[in-house]
């Protein structure tokens, strides 16, 4: 071991402050400062923490990912749009690199003061608004994740909802990764503000362009005002040689309904961390997340539902697929405090184990502090059901078609929940290409 | 009896979860016939059914089956069925996330893929689908259903027929499709089955009962006992062995 993998990252961020972001302004400036001496404090996590025992960050933290550059490869419009949800009328925002890409963006007019594109155009201007939620819920104290995101993330989507609006057509933000010849982060930054009484969907869509090694670190706010309800997709397709952490944290308001679904179908490595924290009375929260992992694929969601206030309904419903060596964890806490009466809380976590090689390490925690509550976990590892699997093939269906078949009808009870059809398909299309993929090795 | 000859089966030995189930099974079944293969239970019926159409769990270990010529033992299920075998099941396989719709185009694009034949498209199918669901009196709505989820026992096998109708196979092995059928059922199934036989197609109809063969009635009747088909006959011995019953077979087929 030659140096701390934290120096460059702390040397890379003095060239980064005073080069890149000196017009950031005095708010943004003293936050990314503080960040990077957090990371610089705690650095990576490491296995140690309880938290990051089955995650092991250590080949990530040695390698000297340096920021990567934006739009390398002079995208086209078309390449985008074999990406894109044609079937249905989304708005379209596209970030490469980590940064807003215009030309490549196909927004949609919207009414009403709703506020949707690049985070980097509005932070400047719209001081208001972005200082008060941006860091609010992703706090760089004891994450170093967020802490390394929050000093040098470029751009990301905001979108502000205000009280009482919808906005109709979906919002499908494109974070693309470009691979270069040398191993390159990204830091997204996500700002979702959702005012009382408002409506939207969103779908954060990670994809890679190009092989080569590259990492992104994604960091997402969401708050939820009063009786606001908001539908949130995020689905990961990044190649296999790019590793994928994301922190997502949530905050809920009175009567609020979030609705999240985390798909992960690709990435060498993949860390969903998310925090939902239902902070009004009666709000309701879905979390649904479907993975699926081959190869030496590794494949982690930790989940934290936090009842803050009383009423509140959390459902999580995670399943995934594990094929040959790749390796599963789901580790989900429910915490209902002292407040929180009336809670109804249930989690699920049920797992296709298709070879003796691959693992799945899943781990519901309960946290109660109030006795009226009603809250219940389970958790299952199966495999493929040979009567069925003879039945498809039975009727003509090949072998590894009929393995897919089996393994999209498990993962139906995930996508069924998506509430816009036109993206429910799709996403089982995608779903339905990827299991055909996560075929056994040959021997 | 003119067809030629489509399955030919000689000294078959199989065995399922280590037990050996056939001990040197003969039979031959021509283009175009129908034969009832009767037997009580634990003689081998099903496990007879299930080599035919290559259930991984059962293992061939001597003897042959020909089928249009060809050695069948190493085949895959799928490809057999692409080929024109069918099995329907004596238990339909409830697979909840999957539609029937979904499914049946699936198999039968597979099927037609193989054969060399233009691919159906959803409208094309749901045409074709109607059409057969006639045949065995099926509500169109079992058809976004997940596959056999919830169906009743006759609803499966109408569904089984249904799947035999659409994939429209050279030899189609009914396995106890007559088991937990009420008599109207029974009518609707045997009607649907009696509507597929043509000079293309043979069939191979298990039961333990005589029952299901006054309505598709055979060309051929075989008893089989203790792994192997014991006697042959006419469609005559079907009730000559509803009189009697399985006990004298049993007991002849040690004798011998």
């Amino acid at each position: 071991m030659s140096k701390d993998p934290r120096e460059h990252y702390l040397a890379g961020f003095d060239r980064f402050a005073a080069q890149e972001r000196a017009n950031d302004p005095a708010w943004l400036r003293a936050a990314r400062k503080d960040a990077i001496q957090r990371f610089g404090e705690a650095g990576f996590p490491t296995t140690k923490l309880e938290d990051w025992r089955y995650t092991n960050l250590a080949p990530l933290a040695r390698t000297p990912f340096e920021l990567a550059a934006p739009d390398p490869a002079r995208l086209t419009r078309s390449e985008i749009e074999r990406l894109s949800f044609p079937v249905f009328a989304c708005s379209v925002f596209v970030f490469v690199n980590g940064r807003f890409v215009p030309e490549l963006s196909a927004p949609r007019a919207l009414s009403g003061g709703i506020q949707v594109g690049s985070l980097a155009a509005v932070l400047p201007r719209l001081g208001g608004l972005v200082d008060e939620h941006l860091g609010s819920l992703a706090r760089p104290e004891g994450e170093p994740l967020v802490a390394l995101n929050t000093a040098f993330f470029t751009d990301g989507v905001f979108v502000h909802v205000p009280a009482g609006e919808t906005i109709e057509a979906p919002i499908h933000v494109v974070y693309l990764s470009v691979a270069q010849s040398r191993p390159t982060i990204s830091h997204p930054r996500t700002l979702v503000v959702a005012g009382p009484g408002s409506r939207a969907t969103v779908i954060e869509d990670f994809v890679s362009l190009g092989e080569g090694s590259a990492l992104t670190n994604a960091v997402a706010e969401v708050v939820l005002g009063d009786g606001a309800i908001l539908e949130h997709v995020t689905l990961q397709r990044e190649h296999e040689d790019a590793a994928h952490l994301a922190t997502l944290r949530v905050r809920q308001e009175r009567d609020s309904r979030y609705r999240g679904h985390a798909i992960s179908l690709g990435g060498s490595l993949t860390r969903n961390d998310v925090v939902a924290l239902l902070d009004g009375t009666g709000a309701d929260c879905e979390l649904n997340g479907f993975y699926v992992a081959s190869g030496a694929q590794h494949v982690d969601n930790h989940t934290t539902i936090d009842h803050a206030r009383p009423h509140g309904t959390s459902r999580e419903y995670y399943k995934g697929v594990l094929q040959d060596r790749a390796h599963g964890v789901f580790a989900g806490k429910i915490v209902v405090r002292p407040d929180a009466q009336k809670t109804s809380a249930q989690q699920t976590n049920k797992n296709l184990l298709l070879s003796a090689d691959a693992e799945i390490d899943s781990k519901p925690q309960l946290e109660i502090f109030a006795d009226d509550v009603k809250c219940s976990h389970g958790s299952t590892i199966g495999q493929i059901d040979e009567d069925a699997l003879f039945y498809l093939r039975a009727r003509g269906i090949e072998l590894g078609a009929a393995r897919a078949l089996l393994m999209r009808a498990f993962a139906a009870e995930i996508t069924a929940r998506i509430g816009v059809a036109p993206l429910r398909e799709r996403i089982d299309e995608l779903l339905l290409a990827r299991l055909t993929r996560a075929q056994p090795e040959a021997a | 009896m003119s067809g030629d000859v489509l399955l030919q089966i000689e000294d078959l030995h199989a065995t399922a979860a280590g037990n050996e189930i056939l001990k040197g099974l003969d039979l031959t079944l021509r283009a175009g016939e129908v034969h009832a293969i009767m037997g009580p239970n634990g003689s081998g019926k099903s496990t007879l059914a299930n080599v035919l159409a290559g259930r991984p769990s059962v293992e061939v270990t001597a003897g042959k089956i020909l089928y249009g010529g060809r050695n069948l033992v190493e085949m895959p299920p799928e490809e057999r069925a692409r080929e024109g075998i069918f099995l329907a099941f004596q238990y339909p396989v409830e697979i909840p996330g999957v539609t029937n719709m979904y499914f049946l185009k699936t198999a039968l694009n597979a099927v037609r893929r193989h054969q060399g034949k233009e691919e159906f498209d959803a409208m094309d199918f749901l045409t074709l689908a109607r059409q057969k669901m006639k045949l065995v009196e099926m509500d169109e709505k079992m058809m976004s259903r997940a596959i056999n989820e919830g169906f009743s026992g006759g609803e499966k096998k109408r569904n089984e027929v249904l799947q035999m109708a659409i994939l429209e196979p050279r030899l189609a092995i009914l396995d106890e499709t007559d088991s937990g059928l009420d008599i109207d059922a029974l009518k609707i199934v045997s009607n649907g089955v009696n509507s597929l036989r043509s000079p293309e197609r043979s069939m191979l109809v298990i039961t333990h009962y005589q029952r299901l063969l006054d309505y598709i009635v055979p060309d051929r009747v075989h008893v089989l006992a203790g792994g192997r088909i014991v006697r042959s006959g006419a469609k005559e011995l079907a009730r000559e062995l509803e009189a009697q019953g399985y006990a004298w077979i049993e007991g002849g087929a040690e004798a011998r």
